[in-house]
């Protein structure tokens, strides 16, 4: 019995209507194609009316097939089918001809719309005729979520979902949680401190109780598919016990390493080999720096197992743990598998702290050039020079100090062509820092636009330029070299077109964020897009900002692009929202649209011949192998079988497949042929 | 009108440009002769001196301050609460110098030392349309003689009048209605257009006379395509370079404009049946028989 | 051109010093420029009215003081009027003339403005109020190329206001002469 399908066209207000003859393409749709039984065009078939007038038609005329020739399907086809299903139909013998995006916004000319308007329609037409009933796929859900990174995201995301009750498990590589956030002095637009408003989130997240906290550890593999994800966590040898340890302080204070520069204050400070990364540090217990210790250097050099080593014990023997000791030289990586419903990524940024790419400005060649992040540890209380501004060359309080913008961003010559969003306005802090702390100094800015499009970001700026008394120049420096003990910075004022020379004490990069340096590594074990600047992709940047492009998997914080503290923790609430919605089920509902390996009866079993292309190609990894066994237990052949839950129906596996043993539901070969031979080509 | 607002005394404040035997003296005659009819009363403020104008300003500060104080003070001692400058140039001089002395103690007392005489700062200054408006819009309509046949009016009212306008505080500096509204009452159509405060070149009129004919070419071409048959004005310097220059402008863009310059205060003098020679409609470089002529008597 | 900036020279110091003298504030300038959009005589500038400012700000004394501009600008206080930072430009342009003229510095090119007010002055000084004919004399004299290039324009203007008596060849002199004489000697 052929189907009798429904043909809708929608006017769009004039957005379609303007270039396409409408009326002429219901006619055209009913005319030689005798499955088609009712056609009508409507202004707006998404509004109500509009969607009532579709549930109307099904019934009334008995309708088992509908094409809406409207806008792109990601826009309507949801919408649309769910109107369907109201009226009692399949949702998918639903399709949409896209008039909109790809004739009516494309096409000036309406004859030549009308004609192409009327074979998209025939072409859908066809596909509807053979369109089978589909069902979603359900899928249990393991109420439990991972959070991948200790920052402020992370620890927002992670606090916002056990609150709500969720266990939550949170990795965190480095030693401590707090991340970037910890390092800063003060914070833009109101300049409270950023350890006083972090600080007291750390400590809410390790005394919550619905939170397990791995910190020096890292995602080792991550398996399955949303609601049921297997992590593999790998829990880097720290040679302490944490059980044990009490963080008494005695071992880092013994240790006779003393000079390791310290990541935590950007090389600007110095810590022990065994130490905490800083004072609040959370765990508060210590690390032991393999690399930097004198009895794993010592073993590494004798090629001996490191508790062979008898050149220096000292941590160890002071600590005063009994009668098991807290640091175990012997400590190996271990492996744990943790059971998840759904993932928070929040691995954060990394500043650019290459800055002898910058060789122009003595990046890397001059002490006293240095990034954002070692002025903010130059101004933070807790930094090495206890919020002193001193220069690192001698000690010197600058009185002149320049300020480059736009340092690794909006410069496609060094490969960074976006905007690093914060720059602006922490430039416009660190001016304020400066001169809170030198009174009588000087701040300069080369800026080439002043971006502060946040809430009371323009007043903070302004309040630099005008209150604080720094000096903006309008344009980007070109180069910095030495005179004397001064650096020479010379840039230029395009307002005034002048060269501007500035004899200067010190000079601050306003480096800009970066995708962490393993950030394409870590996409591809978890399966997500990731942007030109290895920044993580969210699926739609407006309507779908914290999703990845795996299902299950949400993004916060500056892994997905630079961002602000505020930004940032309103991204990371998001997150958890949407984790905390997919927890709140038992059950998942999926799209049924998936691919699937065909299974045949003995002795074929499968016409899939085990190649495999088709999983070099998924980009979801949702090709599993299967051995299809005999009675007795021997393998008779490997074919390839398609996780349902990871599959997002792309269709790259159909397309590959060279046996055609892979059929896509809602768009087999059938379909898409029968739409192709329905347009006449002349 | 009140009785007691009709006997109003006001402090005349002519300033260099509009006295007698001065470039732009016909618009004191007409100011003054028009007053004598629909008042205020206006009494020459005694021995008052120059503002020091845009050269005062301009390169002295102070001096220009204590200048335009001293003729406030004067106007203070004989006792006036209000003072007229009908030279925009005079009026906003006097108000922002009293607006700098308010502001700023340190130049009050240094303008009080050399103009050796005290500041209390208590009369207003007032401009000429001000004062038309405050107190002689229900006058001129009692004594109105005659009334303008097609005389569209392009009301322009310069820079001074309106700027800067938050120590001014005059009507509305981006499209004032004062001088549009006084043109209605009378009879004669407001044009709209859209240079009523465009700057005429002001002060460069002898120095950067190139500046000053591009800048009133533009004002002219605006009320002639506005389809304007006459630029009332209340600004000698306006006046001067829209009048006197406006053969030069004629012979250096080729449009001939031939468009009359008449101060506010002689077209309510026509309208009030003055004659056209005691309102000093003679002593214009742009023939105003036109304008003139466009008055005939009401028939009542 | 090129703006030095070492420990010695300061850019803050200038615009501190127009602020002590003028209360201006040009750090409140953003740079917009609508100041020079609505500028009647920015044409004629050789800097425009931001870049002026923008000198301050940089502290840029020689850049700003020896312009143009300072002199073209015509008060007309549309900048002021229309600026979204409230920085009185046209004020500022006035602060900077008086500084110029102090240190001797305003530029040649535009001595028949600096002239004209000169002698504008001087006829107030001299008589308490202007006297027009004595002014535009002396004007005339001391920048006899000027008087040339518009002489018979002048005179065609000049006989015109005789005829009509607008000019009067003899002063308009006030009474309390000596206590104009004395503010010019206190505050010129």
């Amino acid at each position: 019995m052929s189907k009798k399908i429904g043909v809708f066209v929608c006017h769009c207000g004039t957005n379609i209507s303007a270039t396409v003859d409408v009326e002429k393409v219901a006619e055209e749709a009913k005319k030689n194609n005798p499955g088609v039984s009712y056609t009508t065009t409507y202004k707006y078939m998404c509004s109500d009316p509009g969607q009532k007038l579709l549930r109307d038609k099904i019934k009334e005329e008995g309708l088992d097939g509908v094409v809406v020739a409207a806008c792109s399907p990601k826009m309507h086809e949801h919408t649309f089918r769910n109107a369907s299903k109201k009226a009692g139909m399949n949702p998918y013998h639903v399709e949409i001809s896209n008039l909109r995006e790809q004739c009516s916004w494309v096409h000036p000319d309406k004859p030549t719309g009308t004609e192409k308007s009327v074979d998209l329609v025939r072409m859908m037409t066809e596909k509807t005729r053979k369109d089978k009933s589909l069902n979603p796929i359900k899928v249990p859900v393991t109420k439990r979520a991972l959070v991948i990174g200790g920052g402020i995201a992370g620890i927002q995301a992670a606090l916002d979902i056990a609150d709500a009750g969720h266990e939550v498990i949170m990795v965190e590589r480095e030693a401590s949680i707090g991340g970037h956030m910890a390092q800063l002095s003060e914070t833009f637009p109101t300049l409270d401190c950023s350890q006083c408003i972090m600080t007291p989130k750390m400590v809410e997240l390790a005394q919550n109780e619905n939170i397990t906290l791995y910190t020096w550890s890292e995602i080792e593999a991550v398996d399955g598919y949303l609601g049921n994800f297997d992590v593999k966590i790998r829990k880097k040898a720290r040679s302490v016990d944490l059980d044990l340890c009490t963080g008494c302080s005695s071992c880092w204070q013994v240790c006779p390493s003393k000079k390791i520069k310290s990541e935590f204050d950007m090389g600007l400070g110095k810590r022990t080999a065994i130490y905490i990364p800083f004072p609040q540090a959370i765990p508060s217990k210590p690390v032991l720096d393999r690399e930097h210790c004198l009895l794993f250097k010592d073993a590494r050099k004798k090629n001996i197992p490191p508790n062979d080593s008898k050149v220096c014990r000292k941590c160890l023997d002071i600590c005063p743990i009994a009668p098991v000791k807290a640091i175990d030289y012997t400590q190996e990586d271990e492996i744990i598998t943790e059971k998840i419903g759904a993932i928070v990524v929040a691995t954060g940024y990394k500043e650019l702290d290459d800055i002898s790419m910058y060789g122009e400005y003595g990046g890397g060649k001059y002490k006293d050039v240095i990034t954002g992040l070692q002025f903010e540890r130059l101004a933070s209380a807790s930094g090495p020079s206890e919020g002193e501004i001193q220069r690192p060359s001698d000690g010197k309080v600058p009185e002149i100090i320049v300020f480059i913008q736009c340092v690794g961003s909006r410069d496609p010559a060094k490969g960074c062509s976006y905007c690093s969003k914060t720059c602006c306005m922490y430039t416009a802090k660190h001016t304020m820092l400066y001169k809170h702390k030198v009174h009588h100094g000087h701040a300069y800015v080369f800026y080439i636009d002043i971006r502060c499009p946040g809430k009371g970001y323009e007043e903070f700026s302004l309040r630099a330029i005008e209150e604080e008394g720094a000096t903006y120049l309008r344009g980007r420096v070109s180069r910095v070299y030495k005179k004397g003990d001064k650096l020479v910075v010379l840039g230029a004022d395009t307002l005034t077109g002048s060269v501007v020379e500035i004899e200067a004490d010190m000079v601050v990069l306003a480096s800009a964020m970066k995708a962490q340096d393993d950030a394409e590594k870590f996409a591809q074990k978890l399966s997500i897009q990731y942007d030109k600047d290895k920044f993580f992709s969210e699926i739609h940047p407006k309507l779908k900002p914290v999703e990845s492009s795996s299902a299950g998997i949400f993004l916060a914080g500056t892994c997905q692009g630079p961002k602000d503290i505020p930004e940032t923790v309103a991204q990371a609430g998001a997150a958890a929202s949407k984790v905390l919605a997919l927890l709140s089920a038992d059950e998942l509902e999926r799209e049924p649209v998936v691919a699937k390996v065909d299974r045949l009866p003995a002795p074929i079993f499968s016409t899939c011949i085990g190649c495999f292309y088709c999983q070099r190609v998924c980009p979801y990894g949702a090709i599993e192998s299967e051995d299809i066994k005999a009675r007795d237990g021997s393998t008779i052949k490997t074919v390839a079988r398609v996780n349902e839950g990871l599959c997002q129906g792309c269709g790259l596996c159909a397309a590959t497949c060279r046996s055609k043993s892979v059929e896509l539901a809602g768009f087999n070969d059938e379909q898409v042929y029968a739409e192709i031979n329905s347009v006449e080509f002349n | 009108m009140s009785e007691e607002t009709k006997k109003t005394k006001i402090g005349y404040y002519p300033g260099c440009a509009i006295t007698k035997c001065s470039t732009s003296e016909e618009y004191g005659t007409s100011v003054l002769g028009v007053s004598r009819v629909i008042g205020p009363e206006l009494v020459e403020i005694d021995d008052w001196n120059c503002c020091g104008a845009s050269s005062g300003h301009a390169t002295n500060h102070k001096l220009s301050t204590a200048l335009s104080v001293r003729n406030i003070s004067l106007a203070e001692k004989d006792g006036y609460d209000e003072v007229l400058a009908p030279c925009p140039m005079c009026s906003q001089r006097l108000i922002v110098s009293q607006d700098d002395v308010e502001k700023d103690e340190k130049l009050r007392e240094e303008v009080e030392d050399a103009i050796e005489m005290p500041i209390s700062n208590n009369v207003k200054v007032s401009n000429y349309l001000e004062i038309v408006k405050n107190y002689s819009m229900d006058e001129i309509a009692e004594k109105q003689k005659k009334k303008p046949e097609g005389l569209k009016v392009a009301s322009y009212y310069g820079c001074l009048l309106v700027r800067p306008p938050k120590i001014l505080k005059f009507d509305d500096p981006e499209d004032p209605k004062t001088m549009d509204e006084i043109v209605t009452a009378i009879g004669a159509e407001a044009v709209d257009w859209e240079f009523k405060t465009s700057c005429c070149g002001g002060g460069f009129t002898l120095s950067r006379t190139d500046v000053v004919v591009k800048l009133t070419n533009d004002i002219l071409e605006g009320a002639a395509d506005a389809g304007a048959n006459a630029i009332a004005v209340a600004c000698p310097m306006c006046h001067a370079n829209l009048d006197m220059k406006q053969n030069n402008i004629e012979k250096e863009t080729g449009r001939r404009f031939n468009i009359p310059i008449v101060y506010i205060s002689e077209l309510i003098g026509l309208a009030l049946g003055l004659n056209p020679k005691d309102l000093g409609m003679d002593k214009h470089f742009i023939d105003t028989g036109s304008v003139i002529n466009a008055f005939s008597n009401i028939e009542k | 051109m090129k703006i030095k900036i070492t420990t010695k020279e300061l850019t803050s110091d200038f615009a501190k010093e127009v602020k002590e003298r003028s209360g201006i504030d040009v750090k409140k300038c953003y740079q917009c420029g609508k100041c020079t959009a609505g500028c009647p005589v920015a044409y004629e500038m050789d800097y425009m009215p931001n870049q002026i400012i923008r000198f301050v700000q940089i502290g840029a004394r020689k850049q700003a003081l020896t312009s143009r501009t300072i002199w073209l600008c015509a008060s007309c206080i549309t900048c002021t009027t229309r600026c979204p930072k409230e920085v009185k430009i046209a004020e500022l342009m006035d602060v900077l003339r008086e500084m110029a003229l102090e240190e001797g510095v305003a530029n040649p090119m535009e001595k028949d403005i600096t002239t004209f007010h000169e002698a504008f002055l001087n006829s107030v000084k001299k008589h308490g109020r202007i006297s027009e004919c004595g002014m535009i004399m002396e004007y005339k004299r001391k920048r006899p190329k000027a008087a040339l290039k518009s002489a018979l324009q002048d005179l065609s203007d000049g006989s015109h206001l005789m005829l009509k008596g607008k000019l009067s060849l003899a002063p308009h002199s006030i009474k309390g002469k000596d206590s104009i004489k004395r503010i010019f000697e206190k505050l010129g």
